[in-house]
């Protein structure tokens, strides 16, 4: 891959200011944090951030690699390297500026993308046997940097072509999608369905992993680019596809996000108390449920199990924490190694006292009188052979059941696509799970002016591959435009 | 924003409000709800749509006084904003010409049962509608429901208007007397618990349209499952309407008490 600005005389310069043993010499930075015991009472953000000393040293670390692979294990091929190279030489807000290149949200990428699963399990030194190079945090110091600065830089915008698009859901795909159309000179609108714009990014992920002030810069600076925004909006329910085309919409992208969330459908899940890991986290993140000023209510239970190991349940069950469980535990039927989460999330959770219960399964729920669950039966498990998933499958240990107290139960066992936009659209191809159909390379539906991406499409993943699917579906739209297929 | 345009009382406790949302009044059909937030840090509520008018852009919602938020809502006047306003969610009403419909409401249930007893008696069904209330204030939309039915009955608890007793003899006496191809029954989930148990006993199918605790109204938080038919459905995108024979009441009844305490806590406070 031909990287821009590899061959300019400043990186020729800086790579050889330093030889390649005396970079991998130098120790990977450790993330300023919060203690545990001192974070698990407030809702302030646990990772702090880099200082420009740190992250100028990190930034020595990567070696300016010839063939970067860190850029193929990015799914929006963010230049790492230049952007590295430029916070080397201090040159942040440069830095910052190469990330918004390609990312419509770099400091939402910094903090919540699974790097250690993307970039930096290609970063050369893995091959060396030397931690990577922290990318992650490198990426969310520039941005911070850029954002704290005032400075914050708004990308080129290309002459307004008058065309009107517009982008369903205002998640990570739908804003990195009208960022990029943006860009392009397109007249970008957003339609949310609740009253905030952001979508998973307000409603899902907590404050202390990602600050909503965040979120909120990043879609100001959307803003900035011409992109409106309309909320309280149900495309497909206020108003319709045929209504968008009506008003001169001539394509839209539909990034509407993982609705339903699933239940394991076992006796009592329906007592009080036990709730879905969506409920939950909507009731606290996005109506601020835990602080005394706001209408709506959410359950602050003292013994809190948590099913699942997913980014969501260590999000439900950290919240859980901090809103005053004396014991807070994830419930997860496999071992630890083949948790979905984040290695960070499942490290701090430790550090914030959460017990983990791996390889036990919930069977049943028992409540009192009123209906509110008081206990689980859970069953133990242990590993088998390989299954689909290429994950060892877990195999029920006969008659090794017991029951523990707990008083609010958080299911986070994944969702299933949002059925509101894919059943109003006549013609648009769905797949048995409700997931919209799309071509693999440019995101396009059965229709040809609907592209699809995110979670409606992938039916429950990360953050940046929804974001991948924005840029994608938007290059593929925009070429599909200029050619005047559509 | 959206405005309200009108506003008056069918009794002290229950409110009409009509509140401008052109694009909700086009789409809407009868069946649907919206969910309403009251303020920056409101809840949100899920309300079902009793009426609309398409030449003023409005819909109209009935109310009635229960928590904090419904007290804040009705508390808004003409020329007030509602803070949030998102519709029309959930599945429209089946309408068809089914032949005789007996259609049950109490409470509030009446208000959103007007648009279905509408659209039912235009696809040509011979409607009987039976109206239940604790006392004859708190009858409410009788007119309006007699210009859509062949038959209005009244059940008063106290035989203060119409006849004594509950919405079930109002039923059962029309079901004694004719053949009744459907029942449709909205109002507290007691009441359209013993419609259902009494429908189920003479085989009329029924359908119920529930009311449940929700937050975002979508199909994203389950707040708002119930049992039917021993399957786990979200009423905001499986319903609101069911089988109501299939419903399990008990269940949903134990559900909707899921935040009594904290709702008394913070009627106590405000």
């Amino acid at each position: 891959m031909e990287e821009k600005g590899r061959n300019e005389a400043w990186r020729e310069t800086l790579r050889k200011s330093m030889n390649p043993k005396e970079r991998t010499a130098i120790e990977r930075v450790h993330m300023n944090e919060l203690s545990g015991e001192y974070r698990c009472h407030n809702s302030e953000e646990v990772n702090q951030g880099l200082t420009l000393q740190q992250a100028m040293q990190e930034a020595k670390r990567c070696l300016d690699c010839a063939n970067p692979q860190c850029v193929t294990g990015c799914p929006v091929s963010i230049n790492i390297p230049q952007f590295i190279k430029h916070i080397e030489l201090g040159e942040v807000l440069e830095a910052a500026k190469t990330l918004k290149e390609t990312s419509a949200l770099p400091a939402v990428c910094g903090r919540v993308c699974p790097q250690e699963k993307q970039c930096e399990a290609k970063c050369i030194h893995l091959k060396m046997n030397k931690p990577a190079v922290a990318i992650g945090h490198l990426e969310r110091f520039a941005a911070d940097y850029e954002r704290e600065s005032g400075q914050m830089s708004v990308p080129e915008i290309a002459q307004p072509n008058g065309i009107k698009i517009a982008a369903v859901g205002s998640g990570p795909a739908g804003l990195s999608f009208a960022g990029d159309m943006a860009k392009l000179g397109y007249d970008v609108t957003v339609f949310e369905a609740l009253h905030e714009i952001g979508g998973v990014l307000k409603y899902g992920i907590p404050e202390f992993r990602l600050p909503n002030q965040i979120v909120d810069v990043e879609i100001e600076n959307l803003a900035k680019m011409g992109v409106k925004f309309i909320k309280n909006c149900i495309v497909g329910k206020t108003i319709s596809f045929d209504d968008l085309k009506e008003d001169g919409f001539r394509a839209m992208f539909v990034a509407s996000g993982a609705g339903l969330p699933n239940f394991m459908n076992i006796k009592g899940e329906n007592l009080i108390g036990v709730m879905s890991s969506n409920e939950y986290l909507t009731r606290v993140n996005l109506m601020g449920a835990a602080s005394d000023d706001t209408d709506t209510p959410v359950l602050k239970g003292k013994h809190v199990a948590v099913i699942g190991g997913g980014n969501t349940a260590m999000d439900s069950v950290r919240t859980a924490r901090r809103l005053g469980a004396e014991r807070a535990m994830i419930v997860y039927r496999r071992s630890e190694e083949e948790m979905p989460a984040r290695l960070e999330e499942v490290k701090h959770a430790k550090e914030e006292g959460i017990d983990f219960l791996t390889l036990h399964n919930p069977v049943e729920y028992r409540g009192d009188e009123k209906g509110r669950v008081t206990a689980m039966l859970l069953q133990k498990m242990e590993l088998g052979e390989p299954d689909a998933s290429g994950r060892r499958k877990p195999v029920e240990i006969k008659g090794a059941q017991e029951w523990i107290d707990v008083d609010e139960v958080i299911v986070s066992v994944g969702v299933s696509p949002n059925p509101l936009v894919p059943s109003s659209v006549k013609g648009l191809g769905v797949s048995p799970k409700g997931t919209i159909l799309v071509s693999d390379e440019n995101m396009q539906s059965s229709i040809p002016t609907i592209f699809a991406g995110g979670d409606i499409v992938r039916g429950g993943a990360t953050v940046i591959l929804a974001m991948g699917d924005g840029r994608k579906a938007a290059a593929a739209m925009h070429a599909k435009i200029v050619s005047g297929e559509i | 924003m959206s405005k309200i345009v009108d506003k008056s009382y069918f009794s002290p406790n229950v409110v009409r409000l009509e509140i401008e949302a052109p694009l909700i009044a086009k789409s809407r059909r009868a069946g649907h709800f919206v969910i309403v937030k009251v303020g920056e840090k409101g809840e949100r509520i899920p309300l079902t749509i009793a009426d609309s008018n398409l030449e003023k852009g409005t819909i109209t919602l009935v109310v009635q006084k229960m928590g904090v938020s419904s007290t804040k809502l009705c508390s808004l006047n003409i020329g007030d904003e509602v803070t949030d306003l998102v519709g029309p969610l959930g599945k429209a009403t089946h309408i068809e010409n089914f032949g005789t419909v007996v259609c049950a409401g109490g409470g509030v249930g009446v208000a959103p049962l007007l648009p279905i007893i509408t659209a039912l008696k235009k696809a040509g069904n011979r409607v009987i509608t039976v109206l239940a209330a604790r006392t004859k204030e708190l009858v409410i939309l009788e007119e309006q429901m007699r210009a859509f039915s062949d038959e209005v009955i009244v059940m008063t608890d106290d035989g203060s208007y119409g006849r004594q007793g509950l919405v079930t003899t109002g039923v059962e006496s029309v079901i004694n007397r004719e053949k009744v191809d459907l029942c449709v029954t909205i109002g507290p989930a007691v009441m359209m618990k013993f419609v259902s148990q009494l429908t189920k006993k003479y085989e009329v199918p029924t359908v119920a349209s529930l009311n449940t605790i929700m937050v975002d109204g979508t199909g994203m938080c389950g707040a708002c499952r119930i049992s039917v038919g021993g399957q786990t459905k979200f009423v905001c995108v499986d319903g609101p309407e069911f089988d109501a024979h299939q419903v399990d009441f008990d269940e949903m009844i134990m559900r909707l008490g899921a935040y009594r305490d904290e709702e008394q806590v913070a009627k106590e406070q405000k």
